[in-house]
């Protein structure tokens, strides 16, 4: 059994990183709501042009064009890119095991070779560890990151594409579903799947200026660009939340600890004060008799 | 009747207010649009949006994107939009500078450093136009409406 001073030491090392668990909780709960909000402050863009996108590619297949826009060709897939956005640090709990084991998994199962494209300094070393083919890297691009950090990934892959050296990309990121469930998903992102039937205001009498096909040359990379955005949104309130329930946790768990030490503490102490009584009393019987 | 115009960026609402004509960067020109415009849908350019409300005039610099113009209403989304006065030209310029470095030296050219490059070179080169525009017409007469277009 330790004695008194070695769980003493022990509860105030497990206080302090209760107290750190505790703050790291508290930051990742500001952090989420911001993500939060940002998701909410996204979606005005991302409806208009999904919206706009879908209503060109309905009128385009009214209208019989038979020229599919470049980017929405469906390719036989011979070589695959995979975006896959994960958080930069760890201490949130299970997410970025299964960021990357559902990425690998998904990888593996292609049949053809995949290149990453890794956002996020855990998932890169995911795969570089495997060994796997990294085309690019973008690592710390911080907890919000704006479209003009995102950009550039949709560019790469965009050119990739275009020069054909990739035929389909795909993007993986963790779908904030609530705060206590984040849930990884891959989507296809090239070539373009034009949007679900859109609802709310038809917008069959604008006229598109020059023509229909230029505009939706002009929108396509745009939302791509904007799909890859929101991914990074998405993962963001994802790590936060993860974040804040797995150190929620950790304070909880410290706090048990904390209790059971201090039942340990209280009972070395009282056996040390009774074996000093003891001695006592026998010391004391002792002289007595003496 | 006012036009009502809203400024859609990626990642908020940048602008949205009753005005009285709008002054549009268009892939042809520049493209002024009054009330009872024609539903006409365009591609924009990176450049300046102008508005004039009850003789205020109002600068934003966008980075190209579209417009939804109708009878009534303007929308506009654009990856990023900002108010011309918000720029910091001192800035801009600073950050022209380094992405220019950034390209210019042989040892930073992964593709990835390229393209965040470039992007960082446009966005500044943009800004920095605009900015300038704007500081110059503040000194010059602010000019009379611009006409919209013949089909319009």
């Amino acid at each position: 059994m330790p004695n008194t001073r070695q769980i003493r030491q022990r509860i105030r090392s497990v206080t302090s990183t209760q107290r750190i668990t505790s703050a790291m909780e508290l930051i990742a709960a500001a952090k989420m709501r911001r993500a939060q909000q940002r998701v909410l402050a996204s979606r005005p863009y991302a409806t208009r042009l999904r919206d706009l996108i879908g209503d060109l590619v309905s009128r385009q297949s009214a209208s019989g064009a038979d020229e599919t826009h470049p980017l929405m060709q469906v390719r036989e897939p011979r070589s695959i890119g995979l975006i896959l956005f994960t958080p930069d640090r760890g201490l949130c709990g299970g997410l970025n095991a299964n960021l990357s084991r559902a990425a690998l998994r998904f990888a593996l199962d292609q049949g053809h070779p995949v290149s990453h494209i890794s956002v996020g300094k855990k998932g890169n070393d995911f795969f570089s560890r495997r060994g796997r083919e990294i085309r690019a890297e973008f690592l710390n691009l911080g907890d919000f990151p704006d479209p003009v950090a995102t950009s550039p990934i949709a560019r790469i892959v965009l050119e990739d594409y275009e020069a054909e050296r990739l035929d389909r990309v795909y993007i993986g990121y963790a779908e904030f579903v609530n705060t206590a469930v984040q849930m990884p998903v891959i989507r296809q992102l090239l070539p373009v799947e034009p949007p679900e039937e859109h609802e709310g205001e038809t917008l069959g009498d604008y006229e598109y200026e020059p023509d229909a096909a230029t505009v939706l040359g002009g929108l396509l990379p745009r939302y791509v660009e904007m799909q890859v955005y929101q991914a990074s949104l998405e993962n963001s309130a994802s790590e936060q939340s993860a974040r804040m329930v797995a150190m929620r946790a950790a304070t909880d768990a410290a706090g048990e600890m904390i209790d059971a030490l201090t039942l340990e503490y209280n009972k070395a102490r009282q056996e040390t004060i009774t074996k000093e009584l003891l001695d006592l009393v026998g010391g004391v019987a002792a002289l007595e008799k003496a | 009747m006012p036009t009502h115009l809203q400024i859609i960026a990626l990642d908020r609402i940048a602008y949205e207010d009753d005005v009285d004509i709008v002054v549009l960067p268009g892939e042809e020109g520049q493209l002024g649009v009054l009330p009872r415009h024609a539903r006409i849908v365009t591609l924009l350019e990176p450049g300046e949006v102008l508005t004039r409300k009850a003789g205020e005039e109002t600068a934003l610099v966008i980075s190209g994107g579209f417009a939804q113009i109708g009878p009534d209403h303007v929308t506009i989304l654009s990856d990023a939009a900002e108010y011309a006065e918000d720029i910091d030209i001192e800035r801009a310029e600073e950050a022209r500078r380094r992405a220019q470095e950034r390209i210019a030296d042989t040892r930073t050219t992964t593709e990835m450093d390229m393209a965040r490059a470039e992007s960082a070179l446009l966005r500044s080169m943009a800004r920095i136009r605009v900015a300038e525009r704007v500081a110059a017409r503040r000194r010059r007469q602010p000019p009379g409406p611009t006409q919209p277009r013949g089909d319009g």
